[in-house]
C-alpha cells in the first residue's frame, strides 16, 4: 500500500531517512522519542514538510512531489481539526467537496457519516459548543466521509482523557475495518499500541525504522525501544 | 471591453437627445447649484433658443487646459479677469460678437474675446454691530489696532484674493511690501477660497473679510440683515468682472451667439444682481432692482489690464508671501 | 528554502498589486505627457517641503506624547461606559475634514468655547492660526490612532506579570520601568511613524487653519500649481518629492507599524493590582477627562449647531448624500478587491516587504493622480462622467495601506492554524477563501470596509477639479452651501456628513463582528 524508497525529509536543519513499506490495511503506531521526528514524518506524507529525495509510493503512484489535496490521505492533526466558524455538518461535508456545494446524494452521505460516529442531532452545531469528544468524533465522520485509502492520525486525541481516548480508538479500529484503509498513527502510549496495532514503526536517530508486528515487538523491545519506553 | 461599453453608453445619451440642439456650457463650480444663477438662466434661455442647454461644471481654466481641443464646451461662462490672458492664449474662443459699447462698466472694455457679465470690487466687509470705528480709508485699516482680525484669500488659488493683491499694488506701488508688513499682524488666516473666509467672518472668527462691495447686498436683499457692511476707501476699490466666452470650435455656433446676445439683453442683466449677487455688465445704474442703487460703491476704480497683470503679479504675490511667511 | 505549501496563492495578490503601481505610474506619465518644462522648484515649494515635515513631526510626537496616559488610563481603569467611551474616542480619525475644521473652531476659535471662558475668567486668549493650529487639528485627528494601537499594546502585556508587580510590591514608578516601558518603547516608534506619514500628505486642514503662506505643505503647493500656475511639471516635482517623502518615511517604519486592533478586544481592561494611590487616580481621571474633552467636544459642537441648521437643508443635500453613498460604497468594493487578494498574498510570505505598495497610495498626492487619469482619460472618454468611479478608486487607495494593517494579521493567523486542514481536503483558492479566509477575517473586513466607507464619504478629493454639476457629493455640495451664503444649511450639512460617516463605520464593523465565531 504504502513505500518509502530511500525516502529523505528535511526541515529547518533536521533530517529523517525511511525505507519501508507498509501492507494494505495494516494498522501501524509510530512511536519514539520526543523530537525524534515522529511528527515530522506523518508531516511529510501529508504533503506539509519537504521530501527532498526519494520516492512515496502510494497506492501505484509516486506521490513525494503531491500537493496535500491530490494525496489518497486523509488526516487528523494534534488540534485545528475543524474550522470554528463552520457547523459540524459543513466540516464534515467539506471532506466530500471541498466547495461545499453537496447534492441531495452527497448530503445524504454525510449525515450517514455524522450518524455513524453517533453525533444524530448535533450536525447544525459549530465545534465550540461540541465537547473534546465530540469534536474527535467529528473529526472522524469527515475521514469517513474523504474515503482515503490511508489515514494518518497525528495524535489528534492527546488532549483527551485515557478513557475518552480508548473509546476514540475504538472508534478508528471500526471505522477502519469498515473502510478497509490503512492507519498510520503516532502514540506515546504502549497501551495505544497494544490496543489498536498490528505493526510499530519506530522513529529514532534520523531513521524511521521498517514496521515490525506489534505484539512481538513490545514483547521483546530491542535496547534504544526500552530505553524510551523506561520499563 | 469596458471601452466599447462607455462608447456605447455616450453614443446612447447623444441619440436620446438628438431632436434638440445642445448647447454645453461650462460653468464655475458655485454658478449653477440651486442658489447661483445657473438654474434660471437655464429656464429663461431654454424658453429663447429651443435647446436644452447643458451645465458642465468644474475648475474653469485648468479644465479647458486639460482638455484641449477636445473640449466640449460651446460657450464658458464665469472666466475672471485673472485667468484670460490664459485661457486666450489656448486659442480656443472666439470673438464674442456683442457691441461693447453698450457694456456700463466703470471702466472701459475693449477687448472683443472676453464678454463681461457682471461684476464687483474687491472690499472689506465688517459687521457694524460688532467693529464701532470702521476704517474709513486703506491707509486707516493700516493704522487698526493689532487685534482686529482679518481674513482673506490666497492669491494663488483665489480670484479675489489675486484682486487684494493686485489692489495693494495698485494703491501703494513700490510701498506695497510695507503694507503688506503692518497687515500682517491682523490677519486671521488665509484660506484657499472665498467661501472659506466668509464662513469664518458670519461665525465670528474674524472682524473683518476680503470680500466683494456686492456682499452687503445679499444680507439686505436675502436675509434682511442691514448690520453687514462695505467699508469705502477714497484710495480706490479693485474691479473684478466676470466674462463669457465663445469657443471657436463650437458644433452649435447659432446657439452660442444666441447665448451672448441674452447675456447682453435686459432680462438677463435685471435678474444677474439677486442671482449672482453682483452688479450687471450692461444695465444703467437706474434700471437696477429695487435698493441695489443705494448700495455704496467705490467713487474710484482700479484696474490693471490683462497684460498688465500679467507683468505685475508674479512679483507682486512675491511680496505677499514675503511679507506673511515672516 | 521552499516556501511552504499554502492553500492560496499569491498571484491574485501580484495582480493586485501590479494595479495599485499602475495606477500611480499612469498617473504620473498623464502629467508627464503634457508636462511643459517650469521653473522647477522655487523656495517658496523648499519652504513648503520644510513646513510639512516639521508640522508632520510634531503632530506624530504630539499625538504619540499624549496617548500615553489616555491609553495608560482606559487600559487600567474600570468604570461604566468605558467601551462606548473607547468607541467614541475612536470617531475622529474618521471625521470628514471639513466637519471637524469647522468643530474645532468652534471650540478652539477666537469665539470658541475655550476662548469665551478664557476671558470669562480674565485670562488671555489663544489663537488657533498658524503652525500650532494645524497640529492641532492633525492632533486631533491622530490621538485616537495612537491611544488605539497603545491600548492594544497594552494589553498585550501578561496579567500575570502586573500579578508578579503586585506581589513583590512594586512601586508605580518600577512597574512602568519593568512592564510598560519596553512596550512603549516596540509600539511608540510605529504609531509615530504612521502618524507622520498620514500628516506628510495633509492638505485640507493647513487650508484654513494654517494662518497663511508660510503654513503650506506640499500637497497644497501642488494644488497651487495646478490651479493657479497650471504648471504641470512643478505639480510633479512636488509630487515626486512628497512620494519620495512619505514613502521612503513609510517605507523605513514599515516593520515597526503595529497593526491595527479593532475595537472588539479592547473593552477588557486589565486587572491592576499597582495603580491604586490616590495620586495615580487623580492622574487617570484627569487623563480621560481632558482627552475626552478635546476629542469629543468638537462633534458636540458640530451636532448642536448643525441641529439648529437640519431645517434649513435643502433637498440637494439629501441627493448629494445619495451620491455621497454610492461613491463611498464603490470605494469599499474596489477596496476589497485591491486589499484582500493583496493582504492574502503578505500573509504566504514570511516578511511583509509587499506592504509597501499599499503605501504609495497614501504617499501619492490624489490630486496628482486624479489629473493624470484625467489626461490620459481624455482623449478616449468624457473624464466627467468618470469623476465619481475616478474619485472613489483613490478613496480606496488612500485606505489600502490601513486596510492591509488590519487584515494581514488575522489571514497569516488563520492560514497557520488552518492552513494544513485546507490542504489536506484539498480546499485551494476560492474554495479556500470563501469557506474559511473570509468567515474569519470577517470582523476585521468589517473595519476596514468601515474605515474606508468613512474617510470616502468625507473626502472632497478629486472631485473638486471635475465635478458632474448632477452628481455632486456632500462634502462638495457643503462647500457650495458655504459658498452660497447658506452657513446654517452648510452647518446642516456638516452634521449629516458626520452622522453618515459615524453610521456607515459603525454599520460595517458592526456587522463584520455580527455572527462572527472564534
Amino acid at each position: 500500500m504504502l513505500t518509502l524508497d530511500g525516502l529523505h525529509i528535511r526541515q529547518g536543519s533536521f533530517e529523517l531517512k525511511a525505507d519501508l513499506s507498509i501492507g494494505q490495511g495494516r494498522k501501524v503506531a509510530v512511536i519514539g522519542p520526543s523530537g525524534a521526528g515522529k511528527s515530522t514524518l506523518l508531516g511529510a506524507l501529508g504533503g506539509f514538510v519537504d521530501i527532498v529525495a526519494g520516492r512515496m509510493i502510494c497506492a501505484g503512484e509516486d506521490m513525494a512531489k503531491a500537493p496535500p489535496g491530490a494525496r489518497p490521505i486523509a488526516m487528523l492533526f494534534q488540534d485545528n481539526n475543524m474550522f470554528p466558524h463552520l457547523t459540524i455538518r459543513q466540516n464534515v461535508g467539506l471532506g466530500l467537496r471541498s466547495n461545499l456545494r453537496l447534492s441531495a446524494k452527497d448530503e445524504q452521505q454525510v449525515q450517514t457519516a455524522i450518524d455513524r460516529v453517533g453525533l444524530s442531532g448535533l450536525e447544525g452545531r459549530r465545534p465550540a459548543a461540541l465537547s473534546g469528544g465530540q469534536q474527535s468524533r467529528a473529526a472522524l465522520a469527515r475521514v469517513l466521509v474523504q474515503n482515503k485509502p490511508l489515514l494518518l492520525l497525528d495524535e489528534p486525541f492527546a488532549a483527551l482523557g485515557p478513557a475518552l481516548r480508548q473509546e476514540m480508538l475504538d472508534l478508528v479500529k471500526d471505522l477502519v475495518a469498515e473502510t478497509g484503509a490503512t492507519l498510520l498513527m503516532v502514540t506515546h502510549a504502549p497501551e495505544d499500541v497494544a490496543r489498536i496495532a498490528d505493526d510499530v514503526v519506530f522513529v529514532d536517530e534520523g531513521r524511521a525504522q521498517a514496521p515490525v508486528p506489534a505484539a512481538e515487538l513490545m514483547a521483546n523491545p530491542p535496547p534504544a525501544l526500552r530505553a524510551y519506553l523506561g520499563s | 471591453m469596458r471601452r466599447t461599453l462607455i462608447a456605447a453608453g455616450i453614443a446612447l445619451a447623444t441619440q436620446a437627445g438628438a431632436d434638440t440642439p445642445v448647447l454645453t456650457v461650462y460653468a464655475g463650480d458655485y454658478f449653477t447649484s440651486e442658489w447661483g444663477p445657473g438654474p434660471i438662466i437655464e429656464t429663461e434661455f431654454e424658453k429663447l433658443c429651443e435647446c436644452d442647454l447643458q451645465w458642465s461644471t468644474g475648475d474653469l481654466l485648468p479644465r479647458l487646459l486639460l482638455e484641449g481641443e477636445r473640449t466640449k464646451a460651446d460657450v464658458v461662462i464665469g472666466l475672471t479677469s485673472d485667468v484670460t490672458a490664459r485661457a486666450r492664449a489656448t486659442e480656443l474662443f472666439t470673438v464674442h460678437g456683442q457691441d461693447n459699447s453698450a457694456l456700463t462698466l466703470p471702466i472701459d472694455w475693449t477687448d472683443d474675446t472676453f464678454l463681461p457679465f457682471n461684476y464687483g470690487h474687491t472690499a472689506f466687509i465688517y459687521n457694524e454691530t460688532t467693529m464701532d470705528a470702521p476704517p474709513a480709508s486703506f491707509d486707516a485699516l493700516l493704522e487698526m489696532p493689532d487685534d482686529v482680525k482679518i481674513v482673506i484669500q490666497d492669491p494663488r488659488t483665489s480670484i479675489s484674493g489675486l484682486a487684494l493683491v493686485l489692489w495693494v499694488q495698485a494703491v501703494y506701488g513700490e510701498r506695497s511690501a510695507d503694507v503688506w508688513a503692518k497687515l500682517a499682524p491682523k490677519i486671521l488666516t488665509v484660506t484657499k477660497d472665498w467661501s472659506a473666509s466668509y464662513g469664518l467672518f458670519t461665525d465670528g472668527e474674524a472682524d473683518m473679510v476680503l470680500s466683494y462691495t456686492t456682499s452687503p447686498a445679499y444680507h439686505m436683499f436675502a436675509e434682511e440683515d442691514f448690520t453687514k457692511k462695505a467699508a469705502i476707501f477714497p484710495e480706490g476699490h479693485y474691479f473684478m468682472v466676470e466674462t463669457v466666452g465663445k469657443i471657436a470650435a463650437t458644433d452649435q455656433p447659432e446657439l452660442a451667439d444666441k447665448f451672448m446676445a441674452y447675456v447682453m439683453s435686459r432680462d438677463f442683466q435685471a435678474m444677474i444682481p439677486t442671482a449672482n449677487w453682483s452688479l450687471p455688465s450692461a444695465l444703467p445704474q437706474s434700471d437696477w432692482p429695487e435698493g441695489w442703487s443705494e448700495l455704496p460703491l467705490p467713487e474710484k476704480v482700479l484696474f490693471y489690464s490683462e497684460t498688465e497683470a500679467a507683468a505685475l503679479q508674479a512679483e507682486a504675490i512675491e511680496t505677499w508671501r514675503n511679507a506673511l511667511s515672516q | 528554502m521552499a516556501q511552504r505549501a499554502q492553500p492560496i496563492s499569491g498571484s491574485a495578490g501580484a495582480v493586485a498589486g501590479s494595479f495599485v503601481i499602475a495606477a500611480v505610474l499612469a498617473a504620473f506619465v498623464g502629467i508627464a505627457l503634457r508636462a511643459e518644462p517650469g521653473a522647477g522648484l522655487g523656495p517658496a515649494e523648499w519652504q513648503a517641503v520644510r513646513f510639512t515635515v516639521v508640522q508632520a513631526a510634531l503632530s506624530a510626537l504630539i499625538s504619540v506624547l499624549l496617548a500615553v496616559p489616555l491609553a495608560r488610563a482606559l487600559a487600567r481603569r474600570q468604570m461604566p461606559g468605558r467601551r462606548m467611551l473607547i468607541t467614541l474616542l475612536g470617531a475622529p480619525f474618521i471625521l470628514p475634514v471639513i466637519v471637524a475644521v469647522l468643530g474645532l473652531l468652534a471650540i478652539f476659535g477666537r469665539n470658541g468655547w475655550v476662548n469665551l471662558a478664557l476671558d470669562a475668567l480674565g485670562l488671555p486668549t489663544v489663537s488657533i492660526y498658524g503652525l500650532h493650529g494645524v497640529v492641532l487639528a492633525h492632533v486631533f485627528f491622530n490621538l485616537p490612532l495612537a491611544t488605539r494601537l497603545l491600548l492594544q499594546g497594552w494589553q498585550s502585556i501578561p496579567a500575570e506579570r502586573f500579578r508578579l508587580a503586585a506581589q513583590l510590591d512594586l512601586p508605580p514608578w518600577m512597574v512602568f520601568r519593568s512592564l510598560e516601558m519596553p512596550m512603549l518603547l516596540r509600539i511608540l516608534p510605529g504609531a509615530a511613524a504612521l502618524i507622520f506619514v498620514i500628516c506628510l500628505t495633509s492638505f485640507a486642514v493647513a487650508l484654513t487653519l494654517g494662518g497663511g503662506p508660510r503654513a503650506t505643505t506640499i500637497e497644497l503647493a501642488i494644488y497651487q500649481a495646478f490651479r493657479f500656475d497650471f504648471d504641470l511639471a512643478k505639480a510633479a516635482w512636488l509630487s515626486v518629492v512628497q512620494l519620495v517623502l512619505a514613502g521612503g518615511a513609510a517605507g523605513i517604519a514599515l516593520w515597526m507599524i503595529p497593526q491595527i486592533p479593532l475595537t472588539g478586544g479592547l473593552d477588557r481592561p486589565v486587572r491592576r493590582w499597582d495603580a491604586k494611590g490616590g495620586g495615580q487616580r487623580v492622574l487617570d481621571v484627569l487623563a480621560i477627562l481632558l482627552g475626552s474633552a478635546f476629542l469629543l467636544l468638537p462633534l458636540v459642537s458640530v451636532a448642536l449647531s448643525g441641529l439648529a441648521g437640519l431645517e434649513a437643508v435643502p433637498a440637494s443635500v439629501w441627493r448629494s448624500a445619495g451620491v455621497s453613498l454610492w461613491v463611498a460604497g464603490l470605494s469599499v468594493c474596489v477596496l476589497l478587491i485591491l486589499a484582500l487578494p493583496l493582504a492574502g498574498w503578505i500573509a504566504t510570505r514570511a516578511r511583509g516587504s509587499v506592504e509597501a505598495i499599499g503605501l504609495l497610495g497614501l504617499s501619492a498626492s490624489p490630486l496628482m493622480i486624479g489629473t493624470g487619469w484625467f489626461i490620459l482619460i481624455n482623449p478616449i472618454a468624457d473624464p466627467v462622467s468618470l469623476s465619481l468611479p475616478v474619485t472613489a478608486v483613490v478613496n480606496a487607495l488612500m485606505a489600502l495601506p490601513f486596510a492591509l494593517r488590519i487584515l494581514v494579521p488575522v489571514l497569516r493567523e488563520t492560514l497557520d492554524s488552518q492552513g494544513r486542514l485546507c490542504l489536506t481536503l484539498g480546499m485551494q483558492g476560492w474554495a479556500a477563501w470563501v469557506w474559511v479566509l473570509l468567515p474569519r477575517a470577517r470582523p476585521q473586513i468589517g473595519f476596514a470596509a468601515g474605515l474606508t466607507g468613512a474617510l470616502s464619504v468625507g473626502d472632497l478629493g478629486v472631485i473638486a477639479l471635475f465635478a458632474d454639476p448632477d452628481r455632486t457629493t456632500l462634502p462638495l455640495q457643503m462647500y457650495r452651501l458655504m459658498g452660497a451664503y447658506q452657513t446654517e444649511a452648510a452647518a446642516g450639512a456638516a452634521l449629516i456628513l458626520l452622522s453618515m460617516a459615524l453610521a456607515i463605520f459603525w454599520l460595517c464593523d458592526k456587522g463584520g463582528r455580527y455572527s462572527a465565531h472564534a
